[in-house]
């Protein structure tokens, strides 16, 4: 490259940085350098780096040394367009700007836009445009879908993308791709900029920021300096580690410990009711009164806005929370992050690390609580992984077809377009780089009239062809319904959590105060009078009135814990390696506790320790059934997938398959009749991927909820109308009956192939169970046993976990753990008695 | 058997003999599809067909596949297939709007000739179809009623509150959750008492109403049964099982 590297800033800002004691960083020149070479570029660098100053800065310099600006015409658009994932970040990164343009002297004028925002200020927003306008990617897309955005965008000179790795690899980054491609068009002088988090190869994401035909060449790469390395620890309660579990709920008391030496504790957990259930244990033993507050997605937005708030002004000492707190938003000075179970994945722990100590130059304090042994072994991989600056890789993404269904209307909405032209444009955005003509007339031909071979639909098109062959909205109303429903994020069909009340004398209940949103299946499997913990309370559960669930106050002390399922998030790639490693590599396992050692020695006396290369079966009798043990180490969603097709295997060969279960490690299933001289290679043969696993598909609840989801961003169906607002409860029903029509009519319909894809991707891992099987296949070691293994006691007891019924319930499945591990633990050698 | 597995492999189908009781003295049959048959008079009723509420969504905007109407006519073709009966009761709100005819496909009116043909065939008139078939009648096969004695039955679109002995009535939509092993069952169901009876809809595209809700609750004295349309069978379970 020829344009230099670095830059020197104006005096006025040079002057700023030396008043605040500050001088700029190297990566914050750059940025500067980059803008004043025009080039698109992307921002890696750990949090606390001034990341986004860096971002802002070249913007700030050109805004201020810019004339008097004109009121209406050329040069009084939006200069600078700020997008971020979060709706919350805006006005955060609003407050931080607006530091320096005071401090400064700038005339600059800054705003934000969010779905939020009232309806008078939008359209102040709209006459007289701010210099910089902070919003989200949603709104963003609906500015695609104005009237008049070619003309409201024609200024602008900067895009600047926050939190970008957050984003990027799904739906919302494909929307968020079209969007940019759209506002390069109406302003082709536009500069790119992008600020993310460290991630394992940051030329993926710089692919997906420049104009495509470009690739990566076009954006230029600004690494900043690592910071200080964490100090990381890992909490082993009383010298000892769990067999099994997944909540780390027996460190209870150090963790609180912990916080209480600590100023401020986030304390990360992988579920909503991981987080109420830790919450509810942690005030249980809460002798100092200590200010411990709750953070999840489920919570109503006012009680999140308060606990936000007493962050930000410390009047907290801890606060429970899941990945919503993930995100980048300085709310208080934060010095410790205990991670309770295992963070799944080293790029989610980097980043949680990170919000201990905004300060790049200080190490970031971080405490891991394992949750079981194989939890310990992820633990201490995440450590290393930490220390060695190693992070999960992304798979390859290409853009979706239903997300650009979305776009395609929403053009037609802003102004007529012409096909050939937008789909040039549409093949500029990364993720569509590689996107055929074909398939896109297709799309827009799904966009027109639902894409179906029966052709009646063409009377009633949505989008229609005017004289001069273009492309445009049928009328008016309909681009009111579009702009209704925009954006890439599918509300979970939630109900309502509201307290229930009765009418003075009536019979029936009525919903009073809302509490928050939960997901429809958590409360598919109560019955009324079951008790819950939700927002720190026990609840009685009443029942389910149109969208609201009914809860009462409990007297009960002892809730029914909600089933918790382990983990949101599959173990990463990353980990699951080093762990599979680490399991092999016996002079690694002296940095293990000595009870956990023990453990592994045992499985090796018992059993086998397996070779990073291979799959270990164990098959062994126990009671009236005969299990098969499985440890491919490739995270839940891989397992369920592997563990569905090999029981229709097994079915078919006659075994009698009688139920499985999965672990982030291994998965069990259990059968009549033995399954020791099976043969497993032809079992394992990677063959099970195409039609055993496209007949299965085809039955399954996750094609429904995916195919809604579909359904729904592409706009075959509407989620909100004028008037009554769809709730996601009867979208689910009315989807599914959709989904069996069409698939019985149009198999090979666009949307059951989206569905089928993103289903592929997203809830069945379907390409690393596929990179599974290829590196196991001719390498399977089997073991049968005459009882349970070490390894597989976390397997088996996570059976008990399950509420079963029927003829599973004579099986021995609610026996406890403790009666399971004396079992493994017999005539063990002495020296390997530690491991009980 | 799990739930993780029963989920897994695929179900077990057989043909659905359906579920027998009386309702007024009048021997009925509850079938898998949601189709009532009456045995001794050799008549098949279904309720709320809703043909075309898929172009209805999509004359304003949604583009529902335009397959539900062949999808409900086969179902019916297969009741009659396999029972030949004398004759067919449509229960009301067998189109979904008052231009459905208009919009219905050429093929799937001669297929509707076909299923009337050798059958006395009966249109009864629901508050969706009124104008429908008062307005197309002449490219329908049948005749149109507004109520209809059978035996002990009594059959009309909507329920009443002071209902005539052995009313068969659709127009709800029941539906009924049964909860069980963690986890709920919604199905289209038939809910009655022994003196009346209420149909689930037959449609590919209609959804349900919860029988505790109480537009349908409220229509019985004591608690009624409720049989949901399972695979293969049809199951009756008791109110206060449903959740």
């Amino acid at each position: 490259m020829t344009t230099p590297r670095t830059a020197t800033l104006p005096p006025l800002f040079a002057d700023w940085f030396a008043g605040r004691g500050w001088s700029p960083r190297r990566h914050q020149l750059e940025m500067v350098a980059a803008a004043e070479a025009g080039a698109h570029a992307l921002l890696v660098a750990p949090t606390g780096g001034g990341k986004t100053l860096a971002g802002f800065l070249p913007s700030l310099i050109d805004l201020a040394e810019r004339g008097p600006r004109p009121e209406t015409g050329p040069g009084s658009g939006v200069h600078t367009l700020y997008l971020s994932p979060l709706k919350a970040l805006t006005t955060d990164v609003e407050r931080n700007l607006m530091t320096p343009i005071r401090e400064i002297g700038l005339n600059i004028h800054v705003e934000s836009r969010t779905g939020d925002t009232k309806q008078s200020k939008k359209q102040r927003q709209r006459d007289f445009p701010p210099d910089i306008l902070l919003t989200t990617p949603e709104q963003l897309a609906l500015f695609c879908a104005w009237e008049g955005a070619r003309d409201y965008f024609a200024d602008l000179k900067c895009v600047v993308l926050d939190e970008v790795h957050a984003i990027w690899s799904g739906k919302r980054g494909d929307l968020l791709a079209l969007g940019l491609a759209r506002l390069q068009t109406f302003a082709p002088e536009m500069r790119r900029v992008a600020l993310s988090a460290t991630v394992d190869d940051p030329q993926k994401i710089a692919d997906w920021l420049s104009p495509s035909p470009l690739g990566g060449e076009g954006v230029r790469v600004v690494l900043g300096d690592p910071g200080a390395p964490p100090v990381v620890d890992v909490l082993v309660s009383e010298g000892r580690v769990p067999w099994a579990g997944h909540t780390g709920i027996h460190a209870i008391s150090e963790v609180y410990d912990a916080i209480r030496r600590a100023e401020l504790s986030l304390i990360f957990v992988n579920t909503r009711w991981q987080a109420e259930f830790v919450f509810q244990s942690l005030w249980a033993i809460n002798e100092d009164d200590l200010p411990i507050a709750l953070h999840h997605g489920s919570l109503a937005a006012e009680q999140r806005r308060k606990v936000e708030a007493a962050m930000a002004r410390g009047d907290l000492k801890a606060v429970v929370c899941t990945s919503t707190l993930d995100l980048g938003i300085d709310w208080g000075d934060v010095d410790l992050v205990i991670q309770l179970a295992a963070p799944k994945g080293a790029s989610r722990l980097v980043q949680r690390i990170g919000r201990a100590n905004h300060r790049l130059d200080e190490p970031s304090r971080a405490l891991m609580v394992p949750a079981s042994r194989f939890e310990m072994l992820e633990c201490q991989a995440a450590r290393e992984a930490v220390a060695e600056n190693a992070f999960d890789w992304e798979p390859e993404h290409t853009g979706t077809l239903d997300t650009l269904a979305q776009h395609v209307m929403g053009c037609a909405c802003s102004e007529p377009f012409d096909l050939a032209d937008l789909y040039a444009e549409v093949t500029t955005a990364g993720p569509y780089g590689g996107l055929t003509y074909e398939a896109f007339e297709e799309v827009v031909d799904l966009v027109a009239t639902g894409g179906y071979a029966l052709r009646t639909y063409d009377r009633f098109a949505r989008i229609v062809r005017t004289r001069d062959g273009r492309w445009t909205v049928r009328n008016a109303q309909m681009a009111q319904r579009h702009r209704m429903n925009v954006g890439a994020i599918v509300s979970a069909a939630n109900l309502n959590v509201r307290v229930a009340g009765r009418r003075a004398g009536g019979k029936h209940l009525v919903a009073g105060r809302k509490i928050g949103e939960a997901e429809e299946w958590y409360f598919e499997q109560m019955t009324p009078g079951d008790t819950f913990v939700f927002a720190g309370q026990v609840w009685a559960f009443q029942g389910i009135v149109k969208t609201d669930a009914l809860v009462s106050p409990a007297v009960d002390k002892d809730p029914k814990i909600p089933s918790y399922g382990g983990s949101k998030f599959p173990l990463g790639t990353s980990l699951a390696e080093r762990v599979r490693h680490m399991v092999q590599d016996r002079d690694h396992w002296r940095v293990l506790p000595p009870d956990v050692q023990e453990w592994l020695e045992l499985q090796a006396v018992r059993s086998a320790i397996p070779e990073a290369q291979t799959l270990l079966i164990e098959t062994f009798p126990r009671g009236t059934r005969h299990f098969l043990v499985a440890y491919p180490f490739e995270g839940r969603l891989a397992h369920t997938t592997l563990a569905m097709l090999l029981t229709r295997r097994l079915d078919r060969m006659g075994v009698g398959p009688l139920g499985f279960v999965v672990t982030d490690y291994s998965l069990a299933i259990w059968s009549i009749r033995p399954m020791d001289d099976l043969d497993l290679d032809a079992l394992f043969e990677p063959d099970m991927l195409g039609d055993d696993l496209e007949a299965w598909l085809e039955e399954s609840f996750m094609m429904k909820r995916s195919f809604r989801n579909c359904a729904l961003i592409s706009g075959l169906i509407e989620q909100r109308q004028p008037g009554a607002e769809k709730s996601g409860r009867q979208v689910t029903f009315s989807t599914d009956l959709i989904y069996d029509v069409l698939r019985r009519h149009q198999p090979d319909h666009l949307l059951l192939r989206t569905a089928r894809a993103d289903a592929a991707t997203g809830l069945l891992d379907v390409a690393r169970l596929g990179q599974l099987l290829s590196r196991i296949h001719g390498r399977i070691v089997r073991k049968s046993l005459d009882r349970p293994s070490p390894f597989s006691v976390p397997v088996l007891v996570q059976i008990g976990r399950e509420r079963v019924g029927g003829d599973a319930a004579e099986m021995i499945l609610d026996e406890s753990a403790e009666a399971l591990i004396a079992e493994v633990m017999e005539d063990a050698p002495e020296a390997l008695k530690g491991a009980a | 058997m799990n739930d993780a597995l029963r989920e897994t492999l695929s179900p077990y189908r057989h043909p659905c003999g359906g579920l027998k009781l009386t309702v007024n003295g009048e021997a009925c049959v509850l079938r898998c599809s949601g189709a009532l048959w009456l045995p001794g008079r050799q008549t098949l009723i279904a309720s709320d067909l809703h043909l075309e509420k898929g172009s209805a969504f999509a004359a304003r905007g949604q583009m529902l596949p335009p397959y539900d109407s062949p999808a409900t006519l086969a179902k019916l073709e297969a009741e009659i297939d396999a029972l030949d009966p004398r004759a067919v009761v449509l229960l009301g709100d067998s189109f979904h709007d008052s231009k459905a005819v208009s919009r219905m496909d050429g093929a799937q009116l001669a297929r509707l000739e076909r299923l009337a043909a050798g059958r006395d065939w009966v249109w009864l008139e629901g508050n969706h179809d009124l104008d429908a078939l008062a307005g197309a009648l002449d490219q329908l096969p049948g005749r149109v009623v507004e109520t209809m004695a059978l035996g002990g039955l009594f059959l009309i679109h909507e329920p009443q509150i002071e209902p005539a002995p052995g009313e068969v009535a659709g127009h709800l939509h029941p539906a009924a959750r049964v909860a069980a092993y963690g986890r709920g069952v919604r199905r289209p169901c038939f809910v009655t008492d022994g003196r009346r009876l209420i149909m689930p809809a037959f449609g590919a595209f209609t959804g349900g109403l919860d029988v505790r809700d109480p537009a349908v609750a409220s229509l019985f004295a004591t608690a009624p049964l409720a049989a949901l349309l399972g695979r293969d069978k049809v199951h009756a379970v008791a109110f206060d099982r449903l959740s």
